[in-house]
């Protein structure tokens, strides 16, 4: 069996699991945006003037938000989904070390639970970009684009995260991600409010931060005012971070479970 | 061998001082969750932070561009000033969820403590009471946080704001009862999906917390009025602004009304789950 | 202060559950202070439902109950102050270490901090756990955690110790351990409630036995008296080349006071098992192994309800 072949048989395990609850996930990932964007996207842009528009590039607040909560979206589901299912498989469930016992090999896992992510995010990413739709937003077929952006998002947060897991004992360095990274990136990532709006020194940390790079590209494509260009740029940021986060990733998965 | 010959309930002290005698036993459930916690305090402390961060990001890095926002009275306040006092409650309600939802299901299903507890004199009652008291503890840590951040960035802008506080801890207090009788509803561990995706995050996106109500249609109105942190968020952010009146006391009314309801379903709920 | 001679006294005692299942169905017993008192029977007698009764877990459907002089329908915190209970799966606290669990246990029983800690180190040189005292209670064997659940159930130095199936699970060396400390246990005076489905446990442990099969109490008395009583002197079990037992037609007839066919084997019942094989091969019956011994509990169970206890 290859590498590929194996890690296509972790993928059909999460999906054996999933299969039960898919409905149900799609179901929160159609009503999450519809709150999100009536409640920030419609009650904050009443409080919106003609004139504090401008900071949003003369869009409404709603179109401006919408690309920026499918980006943090990605970064989200791909967080949960590598902390406490890849620490219940490492620790408390014992699959993989089930797995190993066959031919399964450590690379086919990673890249079995990576293939899984993309899937996931992918799917989500459908469904947000429907509801994106259904509120008018996207600008032209090119919004198709939001959806490769996305898993490209959720790959990049989900090799780093694997990494990480792959090193935890206890589930108490997760709160410790999801406050101090997932949440502040979330809030200052240019999702809410441009950049501008920052002091300058804060600027330039958000600007190299991994979800900026995402929500640029993603509202790019949905709003038509993607430049080739800077999207090669805030692409190839995500793939650095993708080959980076596997490459520890498989390192450190490797350390524990021969540890 | 007699180490406790002396029955526990108070001795002929009628049914006030058994009350008493089980809301004081319920303080070792508080004392066991500090144990557990001196190893990972990280968990409870980094929640101090995310209404901070909320009030960086949406309350000043938005505020900056939304500038200004009216109040039930008509005047203009900062957006921040608008925003913080609800976060405050906001995060009174989320350590009182988190404690009583994830943790006690937690403890109820999976590592099956209460069973333990309960071979010894400790009852429903006080573990009811001892997981509440510790969700308020929480909630509590969050809100002061919070009131000295609001007051350090000069976003307190009536002296009834010290009232804060107190109301922070009723509004926990609503809520983790809440939280501990749905807790008993859950099945696994997919069902929080319901509690945080249906009913949590909803309230915290409808119930004026970033933006005032008025601007929906009456129905849509009466609806968000029905919900718990709408009544927190109004009740706090009166203080705060020096907005106190028949409104807020009507908000205290529904929130004392709605912990007893919840307390008393939470306590035939657990019973209904722990004895058989 | 006690009404009852008895630490335990149950007349008629009987739980049903809401979805109409009578777990224990009217049963009398008596536990005298200082003994051991066994529950034996298969799994589902009903022997779990009459011990989380004792131990005030579980209501009283109908019938009488008292322990140690009180109701547990009134009284069940003050009951609970006096009992130590060990229940069939462990339920230590997971999210403490070997020390808190204890620590933390007493406190629950209003024992104070300083009184707590000096307990705290006997109980765990006594179950053997004090190299153990900073670790999670996860990564401990099945074994230790048990004895550690013993351990916390004499926190409180309790009058009545309830311990539901103790072994079981457990490897042989393990079980010896902990039958070891149980004994050390029962020579300090303690009264010991223990319900098990092994046979060699209850003989080894118990002084008085009550044998439960569907709800009902089928048999009472001390090991040997049950034996006596129930069983023969002697078991011969017979086993035989294939096609052979199927064609004794009766020629065992006579040769024992009472025959158990099982599955495998033929039981002799007899009061000299040498006596009897001699005389079945007097009559040239072919065997593949025969073996003598003497008559235990299983034996009792067998006779009792027709059915052997572990299946």
């Amino acid at each position: 069996m290859t590498v590929l072949a194996a890690s296509g048989r972790v993928w059909q395990r999460n999906w054996l699991v999933y299969r039960r609850l898919w409905g149900r996930s799609l179901a929160f990932g159609f009503l999450q945006p519809v709150l999100f964007l009536t409640a920030m996207g419609i009650g904050i842009g009443t409080l919106m003037t003609q004139q504090s528009l401008e900071a949003f590039g003369g869009v409404e607040y709603i179109d401006w938000l919408g690309p920026g909560l499918l980006a943090a979206m990605a970064m989200q589901t791909a967080t949960f989904e590598s902390t406490y299912p890849i620490m219940n498989k490492i620790m408390w469930g014992r699959n993989y070390e089930a797995m190993l016992s066959t031919p399964l090999g450590i690379r086919s896992i990673l890249l079995g639970e990576l293939g899984w992510s993309a899937f996931r995010i992918g799917s989500l990413a459908v469904v947000f970009l429907v509801v994106l739709w259904l509120f008018g937003i996207p600008r032209s077929p090119l919004a198709l684009l939001a959806i490769p952006a996305a898993v490209l998002i959720g790959l990049a947060f989900s090799a780093c995260l694997i990494a990480f897991t792959a090193t935890q004992h206890n589930d108490v360095g997760f709160s410790a991600v999801f406050r101090f990274v997932i949440n502040p990136l979330f809030l200052f990532s240019g999702t809410f409010f441009p950049l501008a709006q920052l002091p300058d020194g804060l600027q330039v940390v958000a600007w190299a931060t991994p979800l900026f790079h995402g929500v640029q590209l993603v509202r790019g494509a949905i709003l038509d005012q993607l430049d080739p260009g800077t999207a090669v740029l805030h692409a190839g940021y995500l793939v650095a971070m993708i080959v980076i986060g596997a490459v520890l990733a498989e390192r450190n998965l490797t350390r524990r479970m021969a540890g | 061998m007699t180490t406790l010959s002396r029955p526990i309930g108070a001795p002929g002290g009628g049914a006030l001082a058994i009350a008493w005698s089980r809301v004081w036993r319920a303080r070792r459930l508080v004392e066991r969750n500090i144990m557990v916690y001196r190893h990972q305090w990280l968990i409870i402390f980094s929640g101090v932070f995310e209404p901070i961060f909320y009030l960086a990001g949406i309350g000043l890095g938005l505020g900056g561009i939304v500038q200004t926002v009216p109040l039930a009275d008509g005047r203009l306040v900062a957006y921040a000033a608008f925003v913080a006092p609800a976060l405050l409650a906001t995060a009174a309600m989320n350590g009182a969820v988190f404690e009583t939802i994830f943790n006690v299901f937690f403890k109820l299903n999976f590592a099956k403590t209460y069973d333990g507890v309960l071979a010894t004199p400790m009852g429903i009652t006080e573990i009811a009471i001892g997981e509440m008291l510790w969700a308020l503890m929480r909630s509590a840590l969050y809100a002061v946080a919070m009131f000295f951040i609001m007051w350090a960035f000069g976003l307190i802008l009536s002296p009834w704001g010290v009232l804060m506080i107190p109301a922070a801890l009723l509004v926990a207090a609503a809520f983790s009862a809440a939280g501990l009788a749905g807790t008993s509803y859950l099945r696994s561990v997919n069902d929080f999906d319901v509690p945080m995706g249906l009913i949590v995050m909803p309230m915290f996106l409808f119930s004026g917390t970033f933006f005032p109500i008025s601007i929906y249609p009456w129905f849509i109105q009466a609806f968000m009025q029905a919900t718990p942190l709408y009544h927190s968020i109004s009740l706090i952010r009166g203080l705060s602004t020096g907005i106190v009146g028949p409104a807020q006391a009507w908000d205290l009314v529904y929130l004392v009304a709605f912990f007893a309801f919840f307390m008393w379903l939470a306590m035939r709920q657990m019973e209904r789950k722990l004895i058989k | 202060m006690s009404p009852h001679p008895s630490l335990v006294h149950a007349r008629g005692l009987t739980k049903r559950y809401p979805n109409g299942f009578t777990a224990v169905d009217g049963v009398d017993f008596d536990v005298r202070p200082g003994k051991a008192f066994g529950f034996l029977g298969p799994n589902g007698a009903g022997k779990t439902s009459t011990m989380r009764m004792i131990a005030c877990s579980s209501p009283v459907t109908e019938g009488e109950l008292s322990v140690i002089g009180m109701d547990p329908r009134t009284q069940a915190r003050e009951i609970k102050a006096r009992l130590g209970v060990v229940p069939q799966i462990d339920n230590l606290d997971t999210e403490l270490t070997v020390r808190e669990n204890l620590e933390m246990y007493a406190r629950y029983f209003d024992i104070p901090g300083d009184v707590a800690r000096r307990r705290t180190d006997e109980l765990l040189e006594f179950v053997q756990l004090d190299e153990r005292a900073r670790d999670q209670v996860e990564p401990l064997s099945g074994g230790m955690k048990r004895r550690l659940t013993i351990a916390r159930a004499l926190i409180n130095e309790p009058d009545l110790v309830i311990l539901d199936e103790p072994t079981t699970g457990l490897d042989p060396q393990a079980r010896h351990l902990l039958w070891e400390r149980l004994y050390q246990l029962k020579r300090r005076g303690a009264t010991l409630i223990i319900t098990t489905h092994y046979m060699d446990e209850a003989e080894q442990l118990c002084d008085h036995l009550v044998v439960m099969d569907k709800a009902h109490i089928v048999a009472e008395g001390s090991p040997r008296q049950l034996i006596d009583e129930h069983s023969t002197r002697e078991v011969l079990e017979l086993r035989f080349p294939d096609g052979v037992r199927e064609n004794l037609d009766g020629r065992l007839d006579g040769l024992a006071d009472r025959i158990e066919e099982l599955p495998d084997r033929l039981l002799l019942y007899t009061a000299d098992g040498e006596h009897t094989l001699d005389q079945v091969k007097q009559r040239d019956i072919p065997i593949e192994s025969a073996l003598v011994r003497r008559s235990s509990l299983e034996d009792v169970f067998l006779r009792l309800t027709g059915r052997s206890l572990v299946e």
